[in-house]
């Protein structure tokens, strides 16, 4: 009995040895390494002969650059501190701060809402006409591709220097954006409940609110928190375009060679924005 | 004579003009049976499945469900067949973020007019029903946390209680015990033979275990790239039909180790 076991075992191991010596030993396999060493060695100077030929086009000192910075960092150091004209001008800084995030946050929830809408046509969880789909696509990748700053001042000859141009610059830039992120997120996050929805002879109508929305919400708030943080800091590049908002504020005392004041304002922004990150992150961790 | 609740004749399926996942599958099931489908990984045994319920077109052929042919129908017949047919799903397909009940509920969609379901609007008598079918499968203490709180045979359970509350008359379940482990596989076995034998709800199990399907099927429709190469009672399943089914020779499937 138990010599039979042996046997059989024994029976096994000699199969199985069998077997690896007659698996094809793997030639590919050891090519492998070498692929993937010559590939990093061939992208390292790939990049290095990138690097030589642009700074040589553009007669960039690399030396010279890593040279000054010291210097500048220096004459930064003693320009931009706050002095006390600075902070006589704290409250107006804090208004304009004010207007700028309180803009970026409308903007953002606007876009947001017309983009969930305008994505749902967009996912395939919907089954709307494939060509229905592909539009949104391509609408929501224009509104995306062109930068803010660009729809900013193409704006500026419509509205002229006012609030609204910023408004409408961020609101295209964002809505494009939010789309696409939209549509990958409800595709990726709700794609196997709204299969048993349909299943159980839902219409899209009972499927988005009950599938779609449930299970994706999360990470549309996320994307939305993003983008507020996101479009504080735009919203102050566009203000100088714009003359309004905290970015005009920047410009002005920069212009005027006010760099105390100016890099007041430069600590309110940032200060605000890491204050706007702890707080989505929070609300993040609740949510998630 | 009974009148097949389901038949298949001469189903083709052809995806994106290239794949052929079905090859002139014929087929027929009667009301109350129970009916497993074997077979390898990627032999259309989804894609019969899927056909049935029209989330999945057929290129050729028809499908007939209680005496009407679907393989055509236009989007509001295809409600009314759904409506019939629940469907559970080897990865439950629940909306993870909502409540065990409101999942259960899900199954009434299929009877309600897109606002009011949209709106989740259900009446006294579906909440009472969903209980029930709750308690029935021993999900009552659940019926308020979320489903991600729950572990995999609870989930597939409360898989089952969303397609009993369509009020079936065909149940489909796509691989329904082959993420779970090996006791609450049994719990669902049971609960899907009792459903079959007590409420007279005929039912479609794609499985991947030989053993299972012979144990609790009363017919084995075997399927090898897309055709059907075995349709009987389990007990005439003999080894080397197995072996044909999956294509394979002795000593290669999981079920002759010893």
């Amino acid at each position: 009995m138990l010599s039979e076991q042996a046997e059989k075992n024994k029976k096994a191991k000699d199969n199985i040895e069998k077997k690896m010596r007659k698996a094809p030993r793997p030639e590919a396999q050891t090519s492998v390494f070498v692929i993937r060493k010559r590939t990093f060695t061939l992208a390292f100077l790939g990049l290095f002969v990138l690097f030589t030929v642009s700074a040589l086009v553009t007669e960039y000192d690399v030396i010279g650059g890593f040279e000054s910075l010291p210097k500048a960092v220096a004459w930064m150091a003693k320009q931009f501190i706050p002095d006390e004209k600075a902070l006589s001008r704290l409250s107006s800084i804090l208004s304009k701060l004010m207007e700028t995030a309180l803009v970026s946050v409308a903007v953002t929830v606007c876009a947001a809402t017309c983009a969930f809408f305008f994505s749902l046509f967009g996912t395939k969880t919907t089954k709307t006409h494939p060509l229905l789909a592909r539009t949104v696509r391509i609408v929501a990748a224009f509104f995306r591709n062109v930068p803010d700053v660009v729809w900013a001042m193409l704006l500026l000859f419509s509205f002229g220097q006012n609030i609204l141009t910023g408004f409408f610059a961020l609101f295209f830039a964002t809505f494009g954006m939010m789309t696409r992120a939209f549509i990958e997120t409800i595709d990726e996050v709700s794609a196997s409940c709204v299969e048993a929805l349909y299943a159980t002879g839902a219409t899209s109508l009972q499927t988005v609110f009950n599938g779609v929305i449930p299970s994706s919400l999360p990470e549309i708030v996320s994307w939305v928190l993003y983008m507020i943080e996101t479009n504080i800091r735009s919203s102050t590049l566009i203000g100088m375009l714009t003359a309004t908002g905290i970015g005009y504020l920047f410009d002005l005392y920069y212009k005027r060679m006010d760099y105390g004041s100016a890099s007041l304002v430069v600590i309110c922004i940032v200060i605000l924005v890491i204050a706007i990150e702890t707080i989505s992150n929070k609300i993040r961790k609740v949510i998630m | 004579m009974i009148m097949p609740i389901l038949e298949f004749r001469n189903v083709s399926k052809i995806y994106d003009n290239i794949t052929k996942a079905l090859t002139d599958i014929s087929f027929s099931v009667d009301e109350g049976e129970f009916v497993s489908i074997i077979g390898p990984s990627g032999s259309g045994k989804s894609t019969i499945l899927r056909c049935i319920n029209r989330l999945v077109d057929v290129t050729q052929g028809s499908i007939f469900f209680d005496g009407h042919d679907i393989s055509q129908a236009d989007k509001k017949e295809i409600r009314e067949v759904r409506k019939k047919i629940g469907m559970i799903f080897q990865h439950y397909n629940l909306v993870d973020r909502l409540s065990v009940i409101e999942n259960v509920l899900h199954g009434r969609l299929g009877y309600k007019s897109s606002i009011s379901g949209a709106i989740g609007y259900y009446t006294e008598e579906e909440k009472e029903r969903a209980f029930e079918i709750l308690a029935m499968l021993g999900l009552t203490e659940q019926a308020y946390k979320r489903c991600d709180e729950l572990s995999g045979g609870q989930k597939q359970r409360v898989g089952i209680a969303r397609s009993l509350m369509q009020e079936p008359r065909l149940l489909l379940c796509d691989e329904p015990i082959a993420s779970l482990d090996p006791s609450s596989a049994k719990v669902i076995m049971d609960y899907l033979s009792d459903i079959n034998r007590t409420m007279k709800i005929t039912c479609i199990a794609n499985l991947h275990q030989v053993d299972v399907a012979m144990a609790y099927a009363k017919r084995i429709i075997g399927i090898t790239a897309g055709q059907i190469v075995y349709d009987g009672p389990p007990g005439d399943l003999s080894k080397s039909k197995i072996y044909e089914i999956y294509q394979s020779e002795e000593g290669e499937l999981i079920t002759d180790a010893k």
